[in-house]
């Protein structure tokens, strides 16, 4: 067997072909399309989070009326995400933001990261279940591209809050680290540090989202250029205020205005250019074959080796289409007997709570017969009494009656004597 | 006859007015020089513990508030830049010295306060250090032979940092302010206010009061400790204002050709002293200029006595409660007038402290 791969060569066209025409089948194929990004915002309540948002991509998501999930601080962790569909040059972007309230705000946070990594999790199970299935027409991507954690401008180094989070969480996510509301810092501050930080992350391992290296040597140069500046300080507003005549985006002090977009105020601009104009889509490719395979093999190799998946489903897909569909069928017959089941089973309760009753009330009419009928022997035997009293009465009455009689007819008798005698006399 | 009996009256009036060693001058207010004196001999102790979590500038600001650098780090030889991992209580004093006045500084610090992942319970050992200066005190004064003067090491004032957030309180906040506002003076700061504008420094304060309203936090100054109405009307004014938003620095740059101390930015340079930009001249003034002395009478004649009170009534002690309600007094009049300043003024607090004593 040849292995193709190696006799190919290289070779000069002699004419003009055409397929220098591809990138642009590929790019009218996305636009049409449209884009998807999930970023995920992590950080104490009060860094500026909404406020960052707000001012990268120029929309208001956290407004007055709808003024951000940091506004109230949090009993527990919650993971919000809102959507928004944003439109530029023809171009749409099916923007997710999800933020993380409450994350660090308790006065125990221990485990407060738990709720950020099942929602990392849930999300790439969704798509590795969406990726399994049979009809796999419409597949969302939502898995998070990418994860901003903001740290607190101390001026120190990292907290231990902070180290923990970032350890849990660099190989499930791309996880940039800015430095928050970083007009708090004086230049020297700032440089200091930033390298404090960057030792930190190196002690401590922790693999943050690193720019690819290009071909170009003009973009090497940037991107170098960038990764000196690591972490990144921000500074957002999305006010506008004026500056020497001016307009720009900043914030008025006493002493001065900080300008969102100076290079030499802030880094926004270079968080902002990496992560919209450059490097989405290597976030979303790292994505994709970095992390989301890291959890793809996790999740299937922990299947394969116990044979005992706790998950929903078996995403077993050396089989073919057949055995799936088979499988599925076999799953639909197996559910329909569950249904089935349990329907008897509530059918059958059901019909032991009538039992119940009716033999409730049964119970109850015999007890209300046998009272009436305890009623009635009563009455009977009151009136058997009366009717002895009566019967005695009436014995005694004709008693007295015979005795009268009696005495009448003795006294008659002794009349008749009387007379007799009185007559012969 | 008249005219000479309204003569002599006249001379007589006038020189009442006008010469101090007179008829009817008794001299009472000359104790005032007096007091300064013994004021200026024996010198002065001040307390002062800061709490925040790590990187709120406490150090600085202490070091901006007396113009030194009397913070930990500047003081021990290797500062630990790494957060603890149990709340440590550092104590430095330091004796500084301005225009005669002698004065024995004690900053306590307390690193490694809410920076763990599980801050349960952190203000414990906080509170239990402040229950043990009392406790010293409180042994050192029903000694049968006690020293002249009592070493004062109770916390007079706690310094306690809130972070920038903007938005309110965190729990962990209000928690710690709760429990240690009934057993030492609480003076609530906005750190690092350098990153708030005036609106949401504003908005972010009145949140804080409000949310100290609804909690029963009462920081200093307390309103029911308040003498008079001169005294309320001041401590009202301060009490519009706290928290102090304050940023700190010990460097100095030169601003329109005045050395001033500051923080100098790409966009401006933040004046530490220039109301302007932040409210630390007020929080120099309070602690230091016009309310130091009322910081370290309320800690002596209340919150001291609230703990006493407790500990006499705990331990059944040789006292019953009534005499040695005063004892602080009656022994030190027949001795020496030590700390009198400050006794004399626990004589009229006192009694407001017996009312309540008697009501608790």
């Amino acid at each position: 067997m040849r292995d193709v791969m190696d006799t190919i060569e290289h070779r000069n066209l002699e004419g003009y072909v055409g397929f220098a025409n591809l990138p642009n089948q590929v790019y009218r194929k996305s636009v049409k399309r449209g884009f998807e990004f999930t970023l995920m915002v992590v950080g104490e309540s009060g860094l500026g989070k909404s406020t960052l948002i707000n001012s990268l991509f120029l929309t208001d998501l956290y407004s007055k009326d709808y003024p951000g999930p940091s506004q109230r601080i949090k009993k527990t962790v919650q993971v919000e995400q809102s959507k928004v569909l944003i439109k530029e040059g023809g171009v749409q972007l099916t923007l997710t933001i999800v933020d993380t309230p409450g994350f660090g705000d308790a006065v125990d946070n221990s485990n407060c990261w738990q709720p950020v990594i099942n929602y990392i999790d849930s999300k790439c199970e969704d798509f590795l279940n969406a990726e399994s299935r049979v009809n796999r027409r419409s597949m969302p991507d939502n898995r998070v591209h990418c994860c901003l954690y903001f740290i607190a401008p101390s001026g120190h180094g990292l907290k231990p809050l902070d180290i923990e989070f970032m350890k849990r969480l660099h190989d499930k996510v791309n996880v940039i680290p800015l430095i928050a509301k970083a007009d708090t810092l004086t230049p020297e501050e700032c440089q200091l540090f930033k390298k404090q930080i960057m030792k930190e992350i190196q002690e401590h391992k922790i693999k943050i989202y690193e720019f690819p290296d290009t071909e170009d040597e003009e973009d090497n140069k940037l991107i170098r250029k960038i990764k000196e500046k690591m972490p990144l300080a921000v500074v957002g507003s999305n006010v506008v205020v004026e500056v020497n005549g001016k307009k720009v985006r900043g914030r008025q002090y006493p002493w001065g205005v900080a300008e969102v977009e100076n290079g030499e105020h802030c880094d926004f601009t270079v968080l902002r250019n990496m992560l919209i104009r450059t490097h989405m889509q290597d976030l979303k490719d790292v994505t994709n074959n970095v992390h989301y395979e890291n959890y793809r093999s996790k999740k299937l190799a922990a299947v394969t080796c116990n044979g005992v998946d706790t998950s929903k489903t078996k995403g077993q897909l050396t089989k073919s289409p057949l055995a799936q569909m088979e499988e599925e069928r076999r799953e639909h017959v197996m559910k329909m007997k569950k249904m089935e089941a349990e329907m008897e089973q509530v059918f059958e309760m059901k019909v032991k709570e009538k039992k119940q009753k009716l033999k409730d009330s049964e119970a109850e009419l015999e007890r209300r017969h046998e009272q009436m009928k305890r009623n009635l022997e009563a009455q009977y035997k009151e009136l058997e009494e009366k009717r002895r009293v009566f019967e005695e009465e009436k014995a005694n009455w004709e008693a007295q009656q015979r005795i009268l009689e009696q005495q009448k007819l003795d006294a008659s008798k002794t009349m008749e004597k009387n007379k007799k005698k009185g007559k012969i006399f | 006859m008249s005219e000479s009996a309204k003569l002599h009256p006249n001379p007589q009036g006038k020189g009442e007015k006008t010469h101090g060693s007179d008829f009817s001058y008794v001299g009472i207010d000359a104790i005032l020089e007096q007091m300064r004196r013994k004021a200026m001999k024996q010198g002065f102790e001040l307390n002062i513990m800061v709490v925040g979590q790590s990187g709120l500038g406490k150090s600085t600001l202490m070091n901006t508030l007396f113009k030194s650098k009397v913070s930990r780090k500047s003081v021990l030889p290797n500062p630990e830049e790494r957060i603890p991992k149990t709340i440590e209580i550092k104590s430095i004093s330091h004796d500084i010295e301005e225009k005669g006045v002698r004065m024995k500084l004690t900053v306590i610090d307390t690193p490694g306060f809410g920076d763990q992942i599980n801050n349960e319970n952190c203000w414990q050992p906080i509170m239990k250090f402040i229950n043990d200066q009392y406790e010293v005190y409180l042994q050192e004064e029903i000694n049968i032979n006690r020293k002249k003067r009592i070493p004062d090491s109770r916390v007079h004032c706690c310094i306690y940092f809130i972070p920038p957030t903007g938005h309110c309180l965190r729990p962990l906040d209000v928690e710690f302010m709760r429990r240690l506002s009934k057993v030492v003076n609480i003076v609530p700061v906005i750190a690092k206010a350098d990153t708030l504008t005036l609106e949401e420094r504003d908005y972010f304060k009145q949140t804080i009061r409000e949310e100290l309203r609804a909690n029963g936090i009462d920081v200093y100054p307390q309103k029911e400790f308040d003498e008079d109405a001169e005294d309320r009307m001041i401590n009202d004014k301060i009490r519009e204002m706290i928290p102090f938003a304050v940023v700190g620095s010990d460097q100095e740059y030169q601003v329109n050709g005045k050395k001033i101390l500051g923080r100098k930015t790409k966009w401006g340079t933040i004046e530490v002293e220039n109301i302007a930009h932040c409210e630390f001249a007020y929080l120099r003034d309070l602690l230091i200029r016009t309310h130091m002395q009322n910081i370290k009478d309320i800690t002596g004649s209340i919150h001291y006595e609230t703990y006493r009170v407790r500990r006499l009534n705990e331990s059944n002690a040789l006292f019953s409660s009534q005499p040695s309600d005063h004892p602080a007094v009656q022994p030190k009049t027949n001795g020496q007038p030590e700390q009198q300043p400050s006794t004399l003024q626990a004589n009229g607090v006192a009694a407001q402290h017996e009312a309540l004593s008697h009501e608790m």
